[in-house]
């Protein structure tokens, strides 16, 4: 046997780390940056504050509170010293292990300090954005006085759209159902149904809804259709959103059964069950546990587009809204209606992003 | 005239023509076993049978009857036909007994006491009456392979047709279900499967037919097959395997 011998491969040198003081020194400066744009910010608040008269001593304690709290960024500070230093320290003594162990600890806390130094001066420039004109940004978009007179009438209009994404809902989930189904229809029968399908659903993906919402609306009533000409704005409206929404869930409904194995089709269609059996109990139901984040992400689009509708004149949450601020030359209560728009749909997309990760995870197991 | 006659036939996907005139005869009660390499047609042969792929031309008759081509009751052909899959393919969100009582529900129209109750017997009769709850993610390969059996045999078929069951199977699994099959074999049950389990095959086959290249190479009683091959290409067939420990 003529085998190789092991050769002996070449020691690798031992390395010694990258040097950590420079990094400390830069999270050093930048936090001292950070610090100073911090207090300039809450001195020019204190000076607006005293300009609109609304000093009082609990304020002032607050602005010495929030002015120490980025003085906390020097505590990763120091410690990337210390570390850094010890770092010296082992290397000197040639511990090239040690040093490097220091090192990477040290440049961790520099990082570190680096990382919320960039978010609070991010957080500080905002409050000096609303600072900016003598207050008049923050008084324009966030007037108290305003916003609480006006925000019972907001709120009796924003309920409008909640009425309205809830109804268009329920006949979206229907109507789309029906259209990823037709386009699935099996043999040369069911080909011009399948064509229709696909040339509504391009068309209606293609139109922005604020055109389909502006044509159906106004334009039924208008060219006088039967029966549909008597219906309340609100309802056309809400055809409208169906119509245009239903495009994009029918896709959705489509990516959801074509995403369930052909095996699956196998196993029922051998079993004897026909094509609408097998869609029925096989099919769908697999499809349907997928297709509920996507579906959740529709339904929070659909619902911010309810406000679209003031293009025909509803009284939803965002028109009430405006023909407040153009009453009151004030944007407070259009601030109003995108909170309340935010509140419903914020717990929709942090729930959606739950139920994408439990999916991965299922799929991984 | 057999029980299952296939007849010159053909099935090409676009250009890759997978079965080339086959013909193939199987009587009421026989076993007769498929082997050869890895695609030579035994798994679409099968799906041919119980249409779950259409032949381009030749002819398969059942009983006598063609069951190819247009003008077929599928959904009639399959109560008689059952297949069971390479990957079981269970269906995930049912229970095992949801799994079994499905088709007699749906596709015979029997009352839910009656589907349930021969669902259970025949659970009984692989040992799995107490998983009747569970769902397939919670069972092992094996089990979930004997209920994809119990499955197909729900519908009572008259022929039932086993697409290389064992091959997704962990070893020690195997012969939990190769046990159900022999079962059925003695108890006459017509089957027809494509297996890479040539012991099995040896023991329980009345026929065993050499597939390469989509046409039946040669077939003939299993100590002839395995014990004195006249092909070359089946010779070669089966020392690749028993050089692979498989024989």
């Amino acid at each position: 046997m003529n085998r190789h011998e092991p050769r002996e491969a070449p020691r690798r040198a031992a390395s010694s780390p990258p040097p950590a003081f420079p990094l400390a020194f830069a999270a050093l400066a930048v936090s001292a940056g950070v610090i100073w744009v911090a207090w300039a910010v809450l001195l020019h608040l204190h000076r607006v504050l005293l300009a609109n008269g609304l000093e009082q001593r609990w304020m002032d304690g607050l602005l010495v509170g929030v002015g120490l709290l980025p003085l906390l960024l020097l505590i990763p500070v120091v410690r990337s010293f210390i570390y850094a230093a010890k770092a010296r320290a082992a290397l000197t003594g040639s511990d090239l292990a040690a040093a490097r162990v220091q090192t990477a600890e040290a440049r961790e806390w520099a990082q570190y300090a680096i990382g919320y130094a960039v978010a609070t001066v991010l957080v500080f420039l905002g409050i000096q954005f609303l600072l900016a004109n003598g207050g008049a940004v923050a008084s324009t978009f966030f007037k108290l006085e305003l916003i609480r007179s006006s925000f019972g009438l907001v709120l009796e209009a924003f309920w409008k759209n909640v009425w309205m994404f809830c109804v268009a809902e329920v006949f979206i989930l229907i109507w789309g159902l029906i259209i990823a189904v037709a386009r699935m229809i099996p043999g040369r029968a069911g080909q011009p149904i399948r064509f229709l399908a696909i040339v509504y659903t391009d068309a209606f993906r293609g139109l922005p809804t604020i055109i389909s919402i502006y044509l159906i609306a106004l334009g039924l009533p208008l060219a006088n259709v039967p029966w549909v000409k008597d219906w309340s704005p609100e309802w056309l409206a809400i055809l409208a959103l169906t119509v245009s929404y239903g495009a994009y869930v029918a896709e959705v409904y489509r990516a959801g059964l074509d995403s369930i194995h052909p095996s699956q089709w196998s196993a029922a269609r051998s079993l004897g069950l026909s094509f609408g059996q097998t869609l029925r109990f096989v099919i769908i139901p697999q499809a349907v546990r997928r297709i509920i984040p996507p579906l959740l992400n529709d339904f929070i689009a659909l619902q911010k587009d309810t406000a679209l509708v003031n293009v025909v004149g509803v009284i939803d949450g965002f028109n009430q809204a405006k023909i407040i601020a153009s009453n009151r030359f004030n944007l407070s209560a259009v601030t109003t209606v995108a909170l309340l728009f935010m509140l419903i749909t914020i717990p929709q997309t942090r729930l959606v992003d739950r139920l994408l990760e439990t999916e991965k995870r299922r799929i991984r197991a | 005239m057999s029980f299952l006659e296939i007849r010159n036939v053909h099935k090409h996907y676009g250009d890759i023509e997978v079965l080339r005139g086959t013909n193939l005869s199987v009587e009421q009660h026989q076993v007769v076993c498929l082997i050869g390499p890895s695609g030579c047609g035994k798994s679409t042969l099968l799906r041919c049978i119980n249409g779950l792929e259409t032949i381009q031309s030749g002819e398969i008759c059942l009983d006598g009857d063609r069951i190819s081509g247009p003008g077929v009751d599928l959904n009639a052909l399959r109560r008689e036909v059952g297949i069971v899959f390479q990957s079981f393919n269970l269906f995930p969100h049912m229970s095992v007994l949801h799994n079994v009582t499905l088709a007699p529900l749906q596709v015979l129209k029997m009352p839910r006491a009656e589907a349930e109750e021969r669902a259970m017997t025949l659970l009984k009769r692989i040992g799995l009456e107490h998983k009747a709850k569970a769902f397939p993610d919670q069972l092992s390969g094996g089990q979930q392979q004997r209920v994809a059996i119990v499955r197909a045999l729900a519908m009572g078929p008259r022929l039932l047709l086993l697409d290389e069951i064992t091959s997704a199977l962990d070893p020690e699994l195997v012969s939990e279900v190769l046990n159900i099959v022999r079962d059925l074999a003695a108890e006459g049950m017509t089957m027809l499967l494509a297996t890479h389990e040539m012991g099995f095959a040896k023991e329980v086959a009345s026929k065993v037919c050499f597939l390469y290249q989509g046409v039946v190479h040669e077939e003939g009683p299993p100590e002839q097959i395995f014990g004195d091959p006249h092909e070359d290409r089946t010779r070669a067939f089966l020392s690749s395997i028993i050089e692979a420990g498989r024989l």
